[in-house]
């Protein structure tokens, strides 16, 4: 019958109006400024700075300057300029820090490829997305100190991937710690160890002497940046 | 009279309205939709010229969203130019994802883990779904069924794109495909996901096709209008759905096999007409066969790695040579060929973009038909202007 096809679509759409009253699933709507739906945890937004603790963010920035996500930002809108003085970080290894780290959010978007290569898990996404200001320029432009935010936010926007990379930096920080530990000893042995060779055999000459300069007190001091997660 | 007896009208254009006197035929009408047109999909312009309302004359102008896509894919490095893939065809990044990945991975002989073949698949096929719900929609849209099927196309898009920005972190610009795998591994819960909005979406396809297949005032419109003869869309290296409703039985997921694509069982779907219905039809008969796809693909997705674990993300250079990657985009072949001379940064970069080259036959198809017709026409070649303008 021609027409029955219409009436059909008509149905249709009698359904779902009838239906958007009673099924919470015909009526998917969210009121938004009041109602907010939870982000899920994945979900980025330009990046932040990692800081260790809240109450000295720029004391304790992880991020050292060194420079490879401002190399590989695509879009390029990472600018940093490295310290002339050095900071102990988490290690307490003596590093530098970003004199000057801006960010241009208008030109960023927001890629995650500067999180990706980050070996010191010193830059992430954040979660902001209501970022509308009435300045063009200024106030798009973030420095370090705007960027800066706490571990702690970090916790509480990417929990899970948060917990990861806390247990990675413990376990490397007890690793430095273990390497020290075991350098000293070595240091200690290596102190102790010339004095009995001298004694044994005083006409060696002093050229031969195995240098009592402890092998394994460089590697101890710099760990190894983890490898960026693949 | 013939369309080169025109040629005086040019096409320097500016948007207006210009009449040529012509003693036997009446007056013909140079009329430039676009480059701000809701119809056009973006800023693309066709200048149309009318005798009547029959279009005697068209011609597509582009270039108004140009970004220098293919010379900036090749001052980045390899890594750099994948969130710039997903600007390409902004509702499919998926799908660009992989088929750059594919052809970087040629060139570095880079294999890839199952599991994570496995999910290129799956996202594949989420992404056609994607795809082609918002084409049926805005296809509709175009008729002038305002709002009501693209609403419902919409509300399922939403659901799509809840899952891929719970597994990529965003909605759209995806970023999702690296070198050798994929860069979060899916949880159980997302796959659980997938799963729910599969078994979900041919409910979905049964509501939308009852809304839409069987009307008359649309077959009425569509059936017949710009009919695509095979011979030309061979010839034009048409490709995709506008290739298949045509009857040329042509998918790279056959042809090729890429993937693990064998592995599943699926039919293709052709059309015997070409016209605009025809390509409506095939769409939405391929959703269904992506719903097996997936169906398949869920059920089988083995454990192991995401990534390859011996996979470059930073310093990656590839050794000389050239590649060309392409896969089964929802728009049709979608494929990246890339040269590189050892540095970190590919020599040369270029995108076989589908929707542009699709676009190309326009003005074959809109001879003889009207004005109203062509802007179907248009809504049914599938374009997005990122990718026609790159």
């Amino acid at each position: 019958m021609l027409g029955s096809g219409l009436i059909q679509g008509l149905a249709v759409t009698a359904k779902n109006l009838v239906g958007s009253f009673h099924d919470p699933a015909r009526y998917t709507n969210v009121e938004y400024p009041e109602v907010k739906t939870k982000l899920p945890e994945a979900y980025r937004n330009f990046p932040f700075l990692v800081t260790e603790s809240a109450s000295d963010p720029m004391g304790t920035l992880r991020c050292v300057a060194c420079q490879i996500c401002e190399k590989e930002c695509p879009p390029q809108c990472i600018y940093i300029e490295k310290s002339k003085d050095k900071k102990p970080d988490a290690t307490g290894k003596m590093q530098l820090f970003p004199a000057v780290f801006d960010i241009d959010t208008s030109v960023c978007m927001s890629c995650q490829i500067c999180v990706e290569v980050c070996p010191f898990d010193a830059i992430k996404m954040d979660q902001v997305f209501e970022v509308a200001t009435t300045s063009r320029f200024e106030a798009l432009l973030l420095n370090r100190n705007q960027l800066a935010k706490p571990n702690t936010y970090y916790h509480s926007i990417h929990p899970t991937e948060a917990a990861e990379v806390d247990g990675r930096l413990a376990a490397e920080r007890k690793a430095a710690e273990e390497k020290a530990k075991a350098a000293a000893a070595a240091k200690a042995a290596a102190a102790a160890a010339p004095k009995s060779a001298t004694a044994a055999a005083s006409a060696t000459p002093p050229s031969t002497t195995p240098t009592p300069k402890p092998p394994a007190a460089p590697s101890a001091e710099a760990p190894k940046p983890p490898t960026p997660a693949a | 009279m013939s369309i080169s007896d025109l040629s005086p009208l040019g096409a320097q254009g500016g948007s207006h309205v210009r009449a040529v006197h012509d003693e036997f035929h009446g007056d013909l009408l140079e009329v430039s939709m676009g480059p701000h047109h809701p119809s056009t999909h973006g800023v693309f312009r066709m200048i149309v010229t009318l005798d009547g309302e029959t279009i005697v004359k068209l011609k597509p102008v582009f270039g108004y969203l140009h970004r220098n896509h293919e010379k900036l894919g090749e001052n980045t490095s390899y890594l750099g130019s994948m969130p710039y893939t997903d600007r390409l065809d902004y509702l499919c990044s998926m799908t660009n994802n992989w088929a750059y990945a594919i052809a970087v991975e040629k060139l570095a002989g880079q294999p890839v883990p199952e599991r994570a073949e496995y999910v290129r698949v799956i996202l594949a096929e989420i992404t056609r779904l994607l795809n082609h719900t918002c084409l049926a929609g805005f296809l509709m849209q175009d008729l002038g069924c305002s709002g009501t099927p693209l609403m419902y196309a919409f509300r399922e898009r939403e659901k799509i794109l809840d899952l891929f920005e719970s597994l990529s972190g965003s909605r759209m610009m995806c970023n999702y495909q690296r070198f050798g795998g994929c860069r979060v591994d899916p949880s159980a819960d997302w796959l659980e996901g997938a799963k729910q909005l599969t078994d979900g979406y041919g409910q979905f396809l049964d509501e939308f096709e009852a809304l839409l297949t069987g009307n008359e005032i649309i077959m009425a419109r569509t059936q017949g209008t710009g009919v695509l003869s095979p011979e030309l869309a061979v010839a034009a290296g048409v490709t995709g759905p506008m290739l298949r409703a045509t009857g040329v039985n042509y998918d790279l997921r056959k042809t090729d096999a890429y993937g693990v694509y064998p592995r599943f069982d699926f039919r293709v779907p052709l059309g015997a007409h070409g016209d605009v219905y025809d390509r409506y039809m095939v769409r939405v008969l391929e959703m269904r066969e992506s719903i097996k796809i997936l169906q398949q693909a869920l059920a089988g997705i083995p454990a192991g790695p995401i990534m390859d674990p011996k996979a470059k993300l930073r310093g990656f250079r590839p050794k000389a040579g050239e590649a060309y990657g392409r896969i089964e985009g929802p728009k049709g072949e979608i494929g990246f060929y890339l040269v590189s001379d050892g540095s970190p940064n590919p020599y040369r970069y270029r995108v076989r973009a589908p929707s542009f080259i699709n676009l190309t036959i326009l003005e074959d198809m809109c001879l003889g038909q009207t004005v109203a017709d062509a802007v179907i026409i248009l809504g049914s070649v599938d374009i997005v202007l990122g990718e026609v303008d790159r």
